[in-house]
């Protein structure tokens, strides 16, 4: 098949679910939050207000994109532009399941297989910081620019603590490619232990993978390192003077980093596709099962409706989950669909650590995060690249 | 303001960037903060000098909400003041309620029967338990913790049920009144309350799990937003916010009225003077008021629930029907009001926010001579420069949440 048509194509599927991603992750945060904080959330638009992210994007575009006078027009016009194309440029180099034979024709489930992937990356989010940074400086104002100039900081420290804890893991797999680092980390300890890079032998990367995620919630300027945002300080942070679709890059950017940063930690740490036990032990029946249970509890409320809606509403979810619990079982897709639902399920759970700390804990200060990075963060990523490098020098053949 | 008084005028505002002193001299930056600041609960406008994210000088702009309440009060007939205390602190607007009415009785010299007392007591600790829950949600808000809000708002909803119940109004319920209280107690007040106190102080645990033990937390507060016990007596700071520095002054134990006194709490207090010891004495307080509140609910006194002064309360509607005398008092009390002896009182009592004392002043005639306000907020609001100077933006949140100021209470 020409590769040009091909590319084509992948390229639409991966923009599509990309942006249904970011816009759901968006309706899912209000869900999550709302529940944990004793509300029920968007309901308003559409059944459980599972439109409201479209409602939400027709507002934005169609609201007046006001500029200030007093902002330099070139970098202030730049910085939104800077921050979400470096946000969603970092996902064409992730893959998201094996090679796969559709009609014939072999091809991997990502835009491209770089060989240095992981190294892209990094260098990619690396550039994310100029969005930030910049918004803050030409906005002109001054919440903006302690925003900005907050960011700048705490990105750049978090970066160095980040990039150790993925170096430990690529010691011991040998490769930058992200194909190759979730192939190495495929078979089972004693058949049923998954060889993921965090109970990975000679020494687990447990320590990297949580050092990673910590400055990962760094990184994405998530709670509680939120500072160059924290609205109880700086009103909005770096974005105080954006609004309409220029203020709507920027959110669109942290999600998608949010999505990034969790791609690269299930893919590092977290075995990429592998299920967590062999499909001998009926792995494979997991999606269905799970499903299942999720049509069992739609049904189950629909017969005790909260609401008057959820009468109507809740069986035609529980009959969808009924009819993908199926769609598990048809043994042509199986091959795509459960590498798929692996990766889904692992990147989902930790999107939703991101969200539920964000409804938990409170924030840092600007100090304190320093401090944590570079006094704790930073020694704890060394000592353990250290001990990585050790144990695999010791047990080299 | 004319033209000219209105450049007058912006010529002394000094230019918002001055040039160093000296070259060496690091540059300083002047941030306004405020009046619409999401974190200055209100219309407080602060200008800070920073000198990166350090504050050199803070200064305080107060008066933005300021509504000529004291000078409203000598246009309304002494009963209808009531409504305009309620206004002034509107989060614990029974505290205000309750002093007015205790001042002015102590000029008419009235005798208020211990069930109108005792129900004070509950309602205005009720009030207390409002004010610092409000307080603590938005203060965790500042700090970053979302969720703690909204916890704190599930039961101030619940209290504000009760007042609900008992006066029809949620916010301004203008309960207490000169001789006694507003209405008769609603049927069934004792199942609303009892239910609400009984589930309370596992409510308290809930806020306490969430925060205590939390090292974010911990570190925010400990150790923030410091003044020493010498300003603090200097500049009139009263309240949680003297009792977290260790001195037990709290005016319902050491001036008790409305019978106080016949009531078993503690005062509480903290060592620390800091955000962490004003949240744990509010904490303390918020248990407290729980305890005294089922105290009263347990041993409320039978009996009438106002004074017996017909010259003063209006008459009950029945005996308007068949009573001459209750139709001429009525007509009397609501066309020109009572007249209050000649003489000058000072009451105060404590709100959740500190001492509030109201001097008033009679001549004799059915409307007071003047009504001063001495309110916690613009008090504690002195201690603001002492407590921001050479501490951090983020610190400064912090600090300014641990004061418990309303901006209504401040400028009245």
């Amino acid at each position: 098949m020409n590769y040009l048509l091909l590319s084509l194509i992948k390229t639409a599927v991966v923009v599509g679910v990309l942006m249904h991603t970011l816009a759901y992750l968006q309706w899912i945060e209000r869900k999550v939050i709302a529940h944990v904080q004793l509300r029920v959330g968007p309901r308003r638009v559409g059944p459980h207000g599972l439109l409201q992210p479209l409602a939400d994007v027709i507002k934005l575009i169609t609201k007046e994109g006001m500029m200030p006078s007093h902002v330099n027009k070139v970098f202030y016009l730049l910085a939104p532009f800077i921050a979400v194309t470096f946000a969603l440029i970092s996902i064409s180099v992730i893959p998201f399941g094996p090679i796969i034979n559709v009609g014939g024709v072999k091809t991997g489930m990502e835009l491209t297989d770089l060989n240095i992937g992981i190294l892209f990356i990094l260098g990619i989010s690396g550039m994310g910081v100029y969005g930030v940074a910049l918004a803050g400086w030409a906005s002109n104002n001054k919440y903006a620019l302690l925003g900005g100039l907050r960011s700048s900081a705490q990105m750049i420290s978090y970066e160095l603590p980040m990039a150790l804890a993925i170096a430990s893991p690529l010691l011991i797999l040998n490769t930058l490619s992200f194909r190759q680092i979730v192939e190495k980390q495929s078979f089972y300890y004693f058949g049923f232990i998954p060889n993921w890079s965090i109970f990975h032998s000679p020494f687990p990367q447990i320590f990297a993978f949580l050092i990673f995620v910590i400055a990962a919630f760094a990184e994405t300027n998530r709670v509680p390192f939120d500072l160059p945002e924290a609205e109880n300080e700086l009103v909005a942070g770096f974005h105080t003077e954006y609004s309409s679709m220029k203020f709507a890059s920027f959110f669109m950017a942290e999600y998608a980093n949010m999505v990034t940063v969790s791609c690269v930690a299930t893919l590092l740490f977290l075995g990429g596709w592998q299920p967590p036990f062999p499909v001998q032990y009926g792995s494979g029946y997991i999606p269905v099962i799970i499903h299942l249970i999720a049509a069992l509890v739609c049904f189950y409320h629909a017969a005790n409706p909260a609401r008057p809606f959820d009468r109507i509403t809740l069986p035609v979810f529980g009959v969808l989950f009924l009819v993908i619990a199926g769609v598990f079982l048809i043994p042509v897709l199986q091959p795509v669909l459960l590498p798929l639902f692996w990766f889904g399920a692992k990147v989902g759970a930790i999107l939703f650590v991101f969200i539920w700390i964000r409804a938990t804990l409170p924030r840092f200060r600007y100090d304190q995060l320093m401090k944590f990075a570079w006094l704790f963060l930073f020694p704890v990523a060394m000592i353990n690249l250290f001990a990585t490098s050790l144990a695999v020098a010791l047990t080299a053949k | 303001m004319t033209k000219e008084l209105f450049e007058e005028h912006v010529a002394t505002i000094p230019a918002t960037q001055e040039p160093p002193a000296s070259p060496s001299a690091p540059r300083r930056m002047t941030l306004n903060m405020g009046p619409q600041h999401p974190s200055t609960h209100g219309v407080l406008r602060i200008v800070l000098e920073l000198e990166g994210e350090i504050i050199i000088k803070a200064d305080p702009d107060i008066g933005f909400l300021h509504t000529g309440i004291e000078k409203e009060c000598e246009q309304k007939f002494w009963q209808q003041v009531v409504t305009l205390t309620d206004r002034v602190d509107y989060l614990a607007n029974l505290s205000n309620n309750l002093v007015y009415a205790l001042a002015v009785e102590k000029l008419l010299q009235l005798e208020i029967p211990p069930r109108a007392q005792w129900m004070r007591v509950m309602l205005t600790e009720l009030s207390r338990l409002n004010s610092h829950l409000v307080w603590l949600g938005t203060h965790a808000l500042d700090i970053g913790a979302m969720t703690v809000f909204f916890y704190c708002f599930r039961e101030r909803e619940d209290i504000l049920r009760i007042f609900e119940m008992f006066s029809g109004q949620r916010m301004m319920t203008s309960y207490i009144r000169i001789g006694g209280l507003a209405l008769e107690p609603p049927r069934g007040w004792q199942q609303a309350v009892g239910k609400f106190i009984r589930a309370f102080p596992s409510k308290v645990d809930e806020y306490e799990e969430l925060l205590n033990a939390n090292p974010i937390w911990l570190r925010r507060t400990k150790g923030v937003g410091f003044i020493s016990l010498e300003d603090m007596l200097d500049l009139g700071i009263t309240g949680p916010m003297i009792r977290a520095a260790g001195v037990p002054m709290d005016l319902r134990k050491t001036q008790p009225y409305s019978s106080y006194d016949k009531f078993d709490f503690k005062v509480a207090t903290h060592t620390d003077n800091d955000v962490w010891g004003r949240y744990r004495v509010r904490l303390t307080e918020m248990r407290e008021s729980a305890n005294i509140i089922r105290q009263a609910l347990e041993g409320m006194p039978d009996g009438p629930w106002r004074a017996d002064s017909p010259h003063v309360l209006l008459p009950d509607r029945e005996k308007m029907k068949t009573q001459m005398e209750a139709l001429i008092y009525h007509f009397k009390i609501v066309t020109e009001g009572f007249r209050v002896p000649k003489g000058e009182v000072y009451q105060c009592i404590e709100s959740p926010r500190g001492e509030i004392g109201y001097y008033i002043v009679s001549d004799g005639t059915s409307k007071p001579y003047r009504v001063h306000m001495r309110t916690p907020s613009f008090g504690n609001l002195q201690g603001l420069p002492k407590m921001l100077e050479g501490i951090l933006i983020a610190d400064s949140i912090a600090a300014l949440g641990s004061m418990d100021f309303v901006l209504g209470d401040t400028d009245r």
